[in-house]
């Protein structure tokens, strides 16, 4: 798999795929092939290159139904990623439905994205944020979900951790929420590159994620939401190819998903998710888990022989994806990175944008590996070797090695 | 590996010294170093002479990684018993070394054991770490003006 990824070819050792997968040919291709044979502004000229232009972006969002098995292309909203899907959320839908008292339950894993929007709105309509903790194993007990009740307008959760890895039982947690008739948001930033989603068994009723992080270019996110939620919502940005008619003092708006997007789109960056779909699906979801869960399964294996690390994810690891977080007893995850860095291993430090959940579990940053359809069981092997290393670098001078 | 370097003996042994650890019985002033991006977070002690003109005694508490927690620790090495004139030019030449531009042979002595960051710029991403301590004080004295 790695020959189809060009940077994958030099001498590195990716393991920071939950931040940004790396590239396929195919994807980086369409891209440019898109510039030198499509490109014109879609949705506003009656000549045959803005008409193709037209029909690839349209085409996506058909494409991206399928992907994610949506009821229709109506629900399916192009963002930048899946922050500005969140935030959209949270302006469109957060502020006009929530009223004073009401609350927002949400998981203490969130990434800042799902969660510092709803502290915005939630102080802006002097509603009520609350969250749903993890139990020693990094997992939401089913204790916490009471604390979804009549009062409860709105739930936001991770799909996967991008901590912990922690697979969320997202389908019981929409379970519980709809006979509250609250509404759910899913963030499916983590496990989109990973497993099958399908929004109408799930039930969610909005799902985002991000297009970089499933082999896709940066820039372009997707929002899902259930058609008469959209509808009933009102835009989060306006200016061009999101009207209908404009007067001087009243505008009406363009059908669905046009509504929400404003302004010139970023076809070339939806071509590039298009590909990258085409991608997943040639390898297929059950080659991917195959893979990867076989690779997990060693990674812990591997990390778990060493003494010297603590390791936070959990025991079962049915309820485990992707990423494991870590950390060198005694030694400080930034030098670490660093010096793995210098063995050509790139992986993350830091707090990964979770810091309340990093703060519940009593730690500043952490290391964190994550794993692609790309990465194979010498990238795990090269990783172990250059963490004995550090070790044996810091434990002459670390008292708590 | 030339980066590697930085992990020296001298530096491990600042980074985890309990020597400059600690919370001054008293002090004149105290300021908060963080960097947001990675989590360090340093509480700086400074206790000055009666006359207000040197630094007498300096400390430091909080957390980070090996090269924020050892350039805290040599920049109090290096600064107690300095006049609050002379620790101002010493952090001047420090961020001189740490910009990789010239330094005389006598400014260097004055750096004393900082000297060995001198080659942080090598890992660009941990310049900051280095760079933590040194900017908290230098704010700090800029505002005892």
């Amino acid at each position: 798999m790695k020959e189809d990824f060009p940077l994958l070819k030099e001498n590195v050792v990716y393991l920071d795929s939950a931040a940004t997968s790396q590239k396929p040919f195919c994807v980086i291709n369409s891209i440019s092939n898109y510039y030198k044979t499509i490109n014109a502004n879609p949705h506003r000229g009656a000549y045959d290159l803005s008409v193709k232009s037209t029909t690839v972006y349209d085409n996506a969002h058909e494409i991206i139904k399928k992907f994610i098995n949506a009821k229709s292309s109506k629900e399916i909203v192009f963002t930048k990623n899946a922050t500005e899907s969140l935030n959209l959320i949270a302006y469109s839908y957060g502020l006009d439905n929530l009223n004073e008292g009401d609350e927002v339950v949400i998981s203490i894993m969130e990434h800042h994205s799902n969660l510092v929007p709803w502290q915005e709105i939630c102080k802006k309509k002097k509603a009520i944020l609350k969250y749903m903790y993890i139990n020693e194993d990094y997992e939401i007990s089913d204790s916490e979900l009471e604390k979804i009740t009549d009062k409860t307008k709105i739930v936001g959760i991770t799909h996967v951790s991008n901590v912990s890895g922690t697979i969320n039982d997202v389908k019981k947690i929409i379970e519980v929420s709809h006979k509250h008739n609250a509404k759910v948001v899913v963030d499916a930033s983590q496990s989109i590159a990973h497993m099958k989603i399908d929004v109408q068994e799930m039930d969610a009723d909005f799902l985002v994620f991000s297009s970089h992080k499933m082999y896709g270019p940066m820039g372009i996110g997707v929002l899902y939401g259930k058609e008469e939620l959209l509808n009933s919502m009102t835009p989060f940005i306006m200016g061009g190819d999101m009207i209908e008619y404009v007067y001087e003092q009243d505008t009406t708006y363009a059908e669905l998903p046009q509504k929400f997007e404003a302004g010139t789109q970023n076809v070339e960056g939806a071509v590039g998710l298009v590909e990258a779909i085409k991608y997943i699906n040639s390898i297929g979801y059950d080659k991917i888990q195959n893979h990867e869960r076989e690779l997990l399964k060693y990674a812990r294996e591997e990390l778990e022989k060493l003494d010297f690390l603590d390791l936070y994810y959990p025991k079962n690891i049915d309820h485990h994806s992707s990423v494991i977080s870590l950390n060198i007893k005694g030694v400080h995850p930034h030098d670490a990175s660093s010096i793995l860095d210098t063995m050509h291993i790139a992986l993350r430090s830091g707090n990964h944008c979770a810091q309340p959940y990093l703060r519940s579990l009593n730690i500043d940053s952490t290391l964190r590996m994550s794993i692609a359809i790309y990465n194979d069981k010498k990238d795990i092997d090269e990783l172990i070797k250059a963490l004995i290393k550090v070790n044996d670098m810091f434990k002459k001078y670390n008292k708590e090695s | 590996m030339e980066e590697l370097d930085i992990y020296n003996e001298l530096l491990m042994e600042h980074a985890y010294s309990k020597k400059n650890k600690k919370e001054l019985e008293s002090f004149d002033a105290c300021s908060l170093g963080h960097n947001p991006n990675c989590g360090d977070e340093i509480k700086l002690e400074v206790k000055l002479s009666s006359d207000k003109s040197t630094i007498e005694d300096m400390s430091f508490t909080g957390h980070g990684c090996a090269i924020s927690q050892a350039s805290t620790s040599i920049m109090i090495d290096t600064l107690k018993g300095k006049s609050i004139k002379e620790a101002k030019e010493i952090i001047e030449i420090y961020f001189k070394m740490i910009r990789r531009e010239e330094i005389s042979k006598e400014d260097s002595k004055l750096l004393k054991d900082a000297m060995i960051l001198k080659n942080i710029s090598n890992m660009p991403a941990r310049v900051k770490c280095a760079l933590l301590a040194w900017h908290t004080l230098d704010d700090m004295l800029k505002s005892e003006d």
